[in-house]
């Protein structure tokens, strides 16, 4: 790991407060993971390689956007890891970037149809953006 | 009893009935739900990252205005509910953040407001004896399946709303309305949240799911508290109504206008 993904990894640890150490990866995070399928990288993956340093290709990830944030991992892993909170963090470092936001404003026009509630607006915009 | 009511912008716009039943509903069982004044929008989801700060301070904010009152704080959006109960509890236990917070507003607060998400308000603060008594018209018999969905019970170390896998407190007050509560595996299960916005197709999977597993069930409708679940399901339930537990809670307490669609 060169210094500059040791420091985002260490970045990340911090900002999520999970300690990836306490996982015994028995993949009960990934097993109640509604966006399993959808997912290259799953849960307890995303906890083994934010440990092993192995960043990058998280940060390249399409998973990050197909995490519901349901806390489904977080409720039913037995050691306490919150698995969610990683994947979060690891998503804010990619849109924290300049240029980094997933969902762009000019895009909303087109998403919207008659019966969406605003909070599908405010919340998209919190998870896809700045 | 007044309570400090935060409304959310999603009650004020798409989902009128949540808010409007949700005030007259309570004024039958003797709470008024006092708006606090110049509320901001929550945001939607709670950023979990403990470096975010910005983003909760309208919460804050909000806890701050119910504190001043002396009053408890109660919204009815899952969604609200779930960000402010979880920007309470950050307040509460992470002095760090809370030091942040704080530097932010002009008045330090600290975590002391209760929080209520309107279903507690009625466990708790109202009582299902007292429900039941103020019933006109009871749901005789029909089946009603309860979608609590995510982000009422979870995560369930701040939410402690209900056991988060088995949880009863919608199927108490379907019982209290004289319905039959139907117990349905997909209940507690994600609807496909706001991914709808970047990945409908994945988000209309969960929602089948859910909604299928409710019909299996034989629901003749589907309750829920959130605005976002109601898009999400009604798009994959032409067949079977999906309501605010507000407007079932109005009919039953005969306080839904005449020319309601039932
Ligand atoms: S459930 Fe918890 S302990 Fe098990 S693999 Fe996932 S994070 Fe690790
Ligand atoms: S919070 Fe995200 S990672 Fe965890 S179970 Fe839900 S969708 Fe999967
Ligand atoms: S959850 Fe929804 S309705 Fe509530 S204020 Fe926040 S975004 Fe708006
Ligand atoms: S079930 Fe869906 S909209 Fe509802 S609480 Fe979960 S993500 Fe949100």
């Amino acid at each position: 790991m060169n210094d500059k993904l040791k420091n985002t990894r260490d970045e990340i640890v911090r900002i999520s407060g999970v300690n990836p150490k306490k996982c015994m990866k028995c993949g009960k995070c990934t097993a109640t993971c509604p966006a399993f399928d959808e997912m290259e990288y799953h849960p307890h993956q995303f906890v083994a390689m934010v440990e092993n340093g192995d960043i990058q290709p998280l940060l390249e990830s399409e998973s990050l956007y197909r995490c519901l944030s349901c806390f489904a991992c977080v409720d039913r892993c037995p050691r306490g890891v919150e698995p969610a909170k990683l994947v979060e963090a690891v998503r804010l470092t990619v849109i924290r970037k300049k240029g980094g936001n997933r969902l762009k404003t000019d895009d909303i026009p087109a998403l919207l149809d008659e019966n969406i509630p605003q909070q599908a607006l405010v919340s998209a915009l919190r998870k896809y953006a700045k | 009893m007044k309570v400090s009511y935060f409304p959310g912008c999603t009650l004020k716009n798409k989902a009128k009935q949540l808010d409007i039943y949700a005030r007259k509903c309570a004024e039958v069982l003797g709470i008024t739900l006092e708006e606090i004044e110049a509320w901001q929008c929550c945001g939607g989801v709670f950023t979990t990252s403990r470096d975010e700060v910005a983003t909760k301070l309208s919460s804050v904010r909000a806890l701050q205005a119910a504190k001043e009152k002396e009053q408890v704080l109660v919204s009815v959006c899952s969604a609200c509910h779930n960000v402010i109960k979880q920007t309470n509890h950050a307040m509460q236990n992470d002095t760090e953040f809370a030091d942040r917070v704080n530097r932010y507003n002009d008045v330090e607060y600290d975590g002391s407001t209760k929080v209520y998400h309107y279903l507690e308000m009625l466990r708790d603060l109202v009582g299902m004896d007292k429900i039941k008594e103020k019933v006109v018209n009871p749901l005789n018999g029909e089946k009603i399946a309860a979608y609590y969905g995510c982000l009422l019970l979870r995560p369930n170390s701040v939410m402690q709303m209900d056991d988060p896998e088995n949880p009863t407190i919608i199927e108490d007050i379907i019982k209290a309305l004289g319905g039959v509560p139907v117990i349905y595996p997909y209940r507690n299960e994600c609807c496909g949240g706001y991914v709808t916005m970047d990945d409908p197709e994945f988000s209309r999977k969960k929602s089948e799911n859910v909604v299928v597993s409710a019909k299996n069930g034989g629901a003749s409708r589907i309750i829920t508290a959130c605005p976002l679940c109601k898009y999400n399901l009604d798009k994959q339930a032409p067949d079977i109504p999906v309501v605010y537990l507000t407007e079932l809670l109005a009919e039953a307490l005969g306080v839904k206008e005449d020319g309601d669609e039932r």
